[in-house]
């Protein structure tokens, strides 16, 4: 398997400001690659560009060799994006809300090999116990928690992921960036935009937003 | 803890998965805050309430004018939980996900859609007859109405989904809101009094109830590509 | 094809461009507002039923008329806009809105003084003013809504989109009030509505109606140049323009 995400002459102008310009870049399997910048220098809007959320750029995009509008449902197919908000329901427990998840990615969430899927992915990120707390009462890093847990519920091959250490305690950020690595080791690839610094890794490549 | 990557996934269809997860995932939410289900009922009676004390309580008076205001009430309590609609899914994110699944978006929010009508212009439909009790509605129009508020609502929910996906980045988008459905509501509204005002003068509702009808068919097949365009215009911010 | 249409969504073309039409716009419009005005005032005969008050069509028809139009090429402008990125359309979108809206409240401002002599009252809900109205609420909603978003590349896919169901809905809400009022009132007659309308009468009328165009036109040529330069004012090409004619006055 290998994965190839490509941007050509990328550029993004924001009522008259511009984020970037004359941006190219290639990401390929096994590759964990983190987006820097300071505030403001447009991370966030490259992340959802790159990740089919913003039409509104100059430039081109390839998804392994095809171009990204013809291409967009096998891409979302193999995204996993998790932004600022965790998109996770307050009125639903965790286990309800992987299973919207779940549904979405097209397996019938009402299977009970399933439900087994969603109760290892919660324990994974340590929620054994809070599967029917609804989400509105555990803690903001829980929450993320919850998000978190479909990195192992839904695989897919791409992970974008905007600050996904928010709130994260010291032992969960360490088995996250453990899940990172793996994951592109075991030939995936993570986009990443963090604050946290990652410990330095062959495959962890940089890219500096002006 | 190694997550192995299996071959890249051909995208799977899942449609009716996808759809039937959101409506159940809508339904329930909503079902657990039932506040937000009864308030329009609650604002529908009140406003009703309202009329024959600001007007007169003379029943002969207020049969002449119960069609347009049991519509006029209902028009006004469906618009009142529009807002909610896409609301709290901007602001928890799941709006994003929701974007970036790889189903049609105008499928998805068309389920988002009919939970808004099943649990505001449903109910609404089913307890204007009782309010019309008390507006002493004539006998013999009190099955059009319900008929007519329940076509009528379907169409007001999907008009009405696309001004709350406009407005859903907007901090203060309410009152903005109505100023842009309410004029898009004015055919509806038009026909669906007038069903009601034909069954009281004894005259045939098909024609009526036909239009409302071929609004809500037009409705259905236009609607979801506005609202999925303007969800994608609103998560831009 | 392709390279014409985004030749014409350059802003600088199209300031180049709009600047030699502007005068002959504005020249038409003076030439037929002034002859309509003068002949649908002065020469036409007055109407047998309604006197020298009917002269009121003269503003009401074509301001009506306009209304209407510049609501469907606010649409367009933003169809244009949306598919093709073109930004002078919506730029053209962004000034039409108030000068559609103010057309309507001309509309409806004529529509309510020839009522005083026709109905004896300031407003009927006669089936062109009702719809009128309605369509002053679409131009409001939006203008509104354009305004209400902070990033202007979202209020302006907002507006266009929103323009794009009021047009779909415009045609639907015109015959629905039109039903609608033939139900309720049958018996008064409506302002415009006459079956033959002698030459001498629609002919300075459509002479007016023209001349509103060719104003409507000329306006939105202007108005979208100055908005040109104002969204542009960071490009080297405006700035150019600017220091260019400062030089030339001294």
């Amino acid at each position: 398997m290998s994965l190839c995400l490509e941007a050509r002459q990328l550029a993004c102008e924001r009522d008259d400001r511009w984020l970037f310009q004359g941006l190219d870049l290639t990401i390929r399997s096994g590759e964990i690659v983190r987006i820097e910048g300071p505030n403001g220098s447009g991370k966030t809007t490259l992340l959802k560009i790159l990740s089919g959320q913003l039409g509104d750029y100059q430039g081109e995009l390839f998804w392994n060799g095809a171009a990204m509008k013809d291409a967009r449902e096998h891409f979302l197919a193999n995204l996993l994006y998790l932004g600022h908000a965790p998109g996770i329901k307050a009125g639903l427990t965790p286990l309800e809300n992987l299973a919207w998840y779940q549904a979405l990615s097209g397996k019938s969430n009402q299977d009970s090999d399933n439900e087994e899927s969603r109760l290892d992915a919660l324990a994974n990120v340590g929620l054994a116990g809070f599967e029917d707390v609804p989400a509105g009462q555990l803690s903001a890093g829980q929450q993320r928690r919850v998000a978190l847990a479909r990195l192992t519920l839904t695989p897919r091959a791409l992970w974008v992921l905007d600050e996904p250490f928010t709130a994260i305690d010291r032992y969960g950020v360490a088995a996250l960036e453990q899940q990172l690595v793996a994951h592109a080791q075991s030939g995936g690839c993570v986009l990443v935009t963090t604050h946290h610094e990652l410990t330095a890794s062959p495959l962890l490549r940089r890219i500096a937003l002006a | 803890m190694a997550t192995s990557v299996g071959p890249l996934l051909e995208h799977n269809g899942g449609l009716m998965i996808a759809v039937r997860a959101t409506l159940v995932r809508d339904l329930t939410l909503l079902l657990r805050r039932r506040g937000e289900v009864l308030n329009p009922l609650v604002f529908f009676a009140l406003v009703i309430t309202l009329f024959p004390i600001a007007i007169s309580p003379d029943p002969e008076l207020l049969a002449t004018i119960a069609p347009g205001l049991l519509w006029v009430a209902a028009l006004l309590a469906a618009l009142l939980s529009l807002d909610s609609l896409f609301r709290s899914d901007y602001d928890d994110g799941s709006l994003e996900q929701l974007l970036l699944a790889p189903q049609p978006l105008a499928a998805l929010s068309l389920a988002k859609v009919a939970v808004h009508w099943l649990l505001t212009g449903l109910p609404l439909a089913l307890m204007a007859p009782l309010l019309g009790i008390m507006l002493a509605l004539p006998a013999g129009s009190y099955a059009v109405l319900a008929v007519s508020l329940a076509l009528g609502t379907a169409s007001l929910s999907l008009i009405g989904a696309i001004g709350a996906a406009l407005t859903v980045g907007l901090a203060r988008g309410g009152v903005l809101l109505s100023l842009l459905v309410l004029p898009l509501y004015i055919p509806v509204l038009i026909f669906g009094a007038g069903a009601v005002q034909a069954a009281i003068l004894g005259d045939g509702v098909s024609a009526h109830l036909a239009i409302l009808g071929a609004l809500l068919a037009a409705a259905l097949m236009l609607a979801p590509w506005a609202i999925a365009a303007s969800l994608r215009i609103s998560i831009n911010g | 094809m392709w390279a014409f249409i985004h030749k014409l969504g350059s802003p600088k073309w199209f300031y180049g461009i709009s600047a030699k039409l502007q005068p002959w716009f504005w020249a038409a419009a003076a030439l037929l507002l002034v002859t309509g005005t003068l002949w649908g005032l002065a020469f036409a005969p007055a109407d047998y039923q309604q006197g020298n008050s009917f002269r009121i069509i003269y503003v009401h028809v074509p301001a009506a008329f306009l209304a209407q139009s510049i609501f469907i090429s606010m649409a367009i402008s933003g169809l244009v806009f949306m598919v093709w990125k073109i930004k002078v359309a919506d730029m053209a979108a962004a000034v039409m809105a108030p000068l559609g809206a103010g057309m309507t409240f001309v509309a409806l401002f004529s529509g309510a003084v020839w009522g005083v002599p026709t109905w004896g009252t300031w407003w009927m809900w006669d089936a062109r003013l009702t719809s009128m109205l309605i369509l002053l609420f679409l131009y409001l909603g939006v203008i509104a809504l354009r305004g209400a978003f902070t990033s202007r590349d979202s209020a302006s896919r907002a507006a266009s989109v929103l323009a794009m169901v009021g047009v779909i809905n415009i045609p639907i809400i015109k015959y629905s009030v039109d039903w609608w009022y033939t139900l309720h009132q049958p018996a008064t007659f409506t302002l415009t509505s006459r079956p033959t309308m002698p030459t001498e009468m629609w002919l300075p009328l459509a002479i007016m109606v023209l001349g509103f165009y060719s104003f409507f036109i000329a306006l939105t040529l202007m108005r979208t140049r100055s908005e040109i330069l104002r969204r542009e004012s960071n490009k080297r090409w405006v700035q150019e323009l600017v220091v260019g004619q400062v030089e030339e006055k001294r």
